[in-house]
C-alpha cells in the first residue's frame, strides 16, 4: 500500500558500498528510506533515489539480473539518479561500452585528463544554472558542489545545471519526473541539503 | 573552476576518542572543512584494522566528503569503512607490502575511492634542492617510531606505479615538514605533480595563511593539515576567507 506520508523514499539496491551516506543525508531531513531490489517495492515508493558508486557495466548488469530496468523505467513518481545512477539514466555509457535505461537520449562519455584536470574529477565544484526548476530551488548560480566521477554526460536539452572541468558537463539534469544530479548532494553541504529537500518536496 | 580543498586531518588511537572524534567532526564540519580525513596512525604497525564503530556515527553527522586511513589490508576491510558511510579509503603500509591491494580495491570500488597515502623524505644525503627520482624516498610505518623505515623505492616511480595501479588520489605527507608549521615543501611537491594526473593532497608544513596560499599556487588540488586547526591556531572559515580575497579558489561557506 502507498504510503500517505510523501516521505517514503526507496533507494535502489544497485549494489554499490555507499549507500549510508546518501540514507543519512535523506533521513536527516525526515524521511524514510528503505534500501531494496524488489520491483514491487520500488514501484509503489513515493519516491526513488537510484543510487550509484562503481562501474556502469556491474551496476547495470545488477538491475538486469535483480529484473529492475523495466521497472525503473515505466515510474512516474518523481526519481532521482545520484552519480553513478544519473549516468545510468542515459542512453549509453562509454564505461565499458555499456546500455543504460535509455530515460534520457545521448551518452556519458570518459572525461579526458588535462594540465590542471586530473581525472576523477574529484572535489568541490561550482554550479550553474541553465534552467530554472523545482529541484534547483533556492541554489544560487555559482553554488558549490562535491563531485567524484571519471564519466560525464554532455549538456542537452534536459541539463539543468553544469560544472565546468576543462568542458561543460551535465551536473543536473531532468526528464519528466526523472531527475539527475551528477554531484553527490549527500556530500555538497548546505547545497546538497536543500536539493534533496526539493526533491522530498516533489 | 575547481577548488583548493581544505582538508583536516584528525589522529586517533583507539575507540576510547569516538566522543572526541565526533566533536571534533562537527566543528569542523561547521566550520567549513571541505573534507575531513580520520587517521588511525596505530593501526598499520600494530597490524590490526581501524574499528568501525565510530563510522557510523561520523556519517550521520557529516555532510561532506570524509576518508578513513589505517591499517586496510583487503578488499573486506574497505568494504567494511565503505559500507559503513566513508566516501574514500586511503591505503599506505599495507599498499607499500602488497601493491596487488591498489588495482583489487580500484577494480572493486573504482579509482575514485582509492586514495594512496605516501611518507616520503629526501634520500639520506640528497642535498635541500635536489629533484628526480633518486631525491625522495618512500618510508613505511611511519606512526611507529620503532618500526619505521625506509620502503627502498623512490618516491617518484611509486607515485607513478600507484597511478597505473589504479589510485585516483595521491596523498602526499612531506616527512621533513610535517608538524614544523614552517610551509609544504613546495620543491617536494612540484616533483610530484609533474608525475602525478590525478588529484594530489599536499600534507605536512602547514602554519600560516601564506603556507596554504602557496600551496594552492603550486598547483596542488588540496591541502591538508592538521596541527593548526586543531591548536585554533588557524580558523578554517577565517583561512578560507583570506585565501579567496588573495584569488585562490575555494568554497566560502
Amino acid at each position: 500500500m502507498r504510503s500517505h506520508s510523501r516521505n517514503d523514499v526507496v533507494i535502489v539496491d544497485s549494489g554499490g558500498a555507499n549507500i549510508a551516506s546518501l540514507r543519512g543525508a535523506i533521513e536527516r531531513l525526515g524521511a524514510r528510506t528503505r534500501l531494496s531490489a524488489d520491483g514491487s517495492v520500488i514501484a509503489s515508493a513515493d519516491r526513488v533515489v537510484l543510487p550509484g558508486v562503481g562501474a556502469a557495466p556491474h551496476a547495470m548488469e545488477r538491475l538486469r539480473t535483480a529484473g529492475l530496468t523495466n521497472v525503473l523505467r515505466t515510474l512516474t513518481q518523481p526519481v532521482l539518479g545520484v552519480c553513478l545512477g544519473m549516468q545510468l539514466l542515459f542512453a549509453r555509457s562509454e564505461e565499458g561500452s555499456t546500455p543504460c535505461l535509455g530515460i534520457l537520449p545521448s551518452a556519458v562519455l570518459r572525461l579526458q585528463s588535462l594540465p590542471g584536470r586530473p581525472v576523477p574529477h574529484m572535489g568541490w565544484n561550482q554550479l550553474r544554472r541553465l534552467k530554472a526548476d523545482p529541484l534547483l530551488e533556492g541554489i544560487e548560480d555559482g553554488a558549490h558542489a562535491y563531485f567524484v566521477h571519471s564519466y560525464a554526460a554532455a549538456v542537452t536539452e534536459h541539463t539543468l545545471a553544469t560544472a565546468e572541468y576543462g568542458l561543460a558537463l551535465c551536473a543536473a539534469v531532468r526528464r519528466g519526473n526523472f531527475w539527475g544530479t551528477q554531484f553527490h548532494p549527500e556530500r555538497s553541504a548546505a547545497t546538497g541539503v536543500r536539493v534533496l529537500r526539493n526533491f522530498l518536496g516533489q | 573552476m575547481r577548488d583548493g580543498a581544505v582538508v583536516k586531518g584528525v589522529r586517533f588511537a583507539d575507540h576510547q576518542v569516538v566522543g572526541a572524534i565526533l566533536e571534533l567532526a562537527t566543528r569542523y564540519r561547521d566550520e567549513g572543512a571541505d573534507e575531513l580525513v580520520f587517521y588511525d596512525i596505530a593501526a598499520s604497525p600494530g597490524r590490526r584494522s581501524v574499528d568501525r564503530a565510530w563510522i557510523h556515527r561520523v556519517t550521520a553527522l557529516l555532510d561532506i566528503p570524509f576518508c578513513v586511513a589505517g591499517g586496510i589490508r583487503s578488499v573486506a576491510d574497505a568494504e567494511a569503512i565503505l559500507e559503513a558511510g566513508a566516501d574514500k579509503i586511503s591505503i599506505n603500509s599495507p599498499a607499500l607490502e602488497n601493491p596487488d591491494l591498489i588495482d583489487e580495491l580500484a577494480r572493486r570500488f573504482g579509482s575514485q575511492c582509492v586514495v594512496v597515502g605516501v611518507d616520503s623524505q629526501r634520500a639520506p644525503g640528497a642535498p635541500p634542492q635536489a629533484a628526480g627520482v633518486r631525491a625522495f624516498m618512500v618510508y613505511q610505518y611511519t606512526g611507529d617510531a620503532r618500526r619505521m623505515r625506509a620502503s627502498g623505492r623512490s618516491t617518484l616511480d611509486w607515485v607513478r606505479e600507484a597511478q597505473a595501479r589504479g589510485a585516483g588520489e595521491i596523498v602526499l605527507n612531506c616527512m621533513a615538514a610535517d608538524g614544523v608549521r614552517e610551509g609544504y615543501d613546495l620543491v617536494h611537491l612540484a616533483q610530484v605533480r609533474s608525475v602525478t594526473a590525478v588529484p594530489l593532497v599536499a600534507s605536512g608544513g602547514a602554519g600560516s595563511v601564506e603556507h596554504f596560499r602557496a600551496v594552492f599556487e603550486s598547483g596542488v588540488d588540496a591541502a591538508l593539515a592538521a596541527s593548526v586547526f586543531h591548536s585554533g591556531l588557524i580558523r578554517i572559515a577565517d583561512l578560507k576567507r583570506r585565501l579567496k580575497a588573495a584569488g585562490v579558489a575555494v568554497r566560502v561557506t
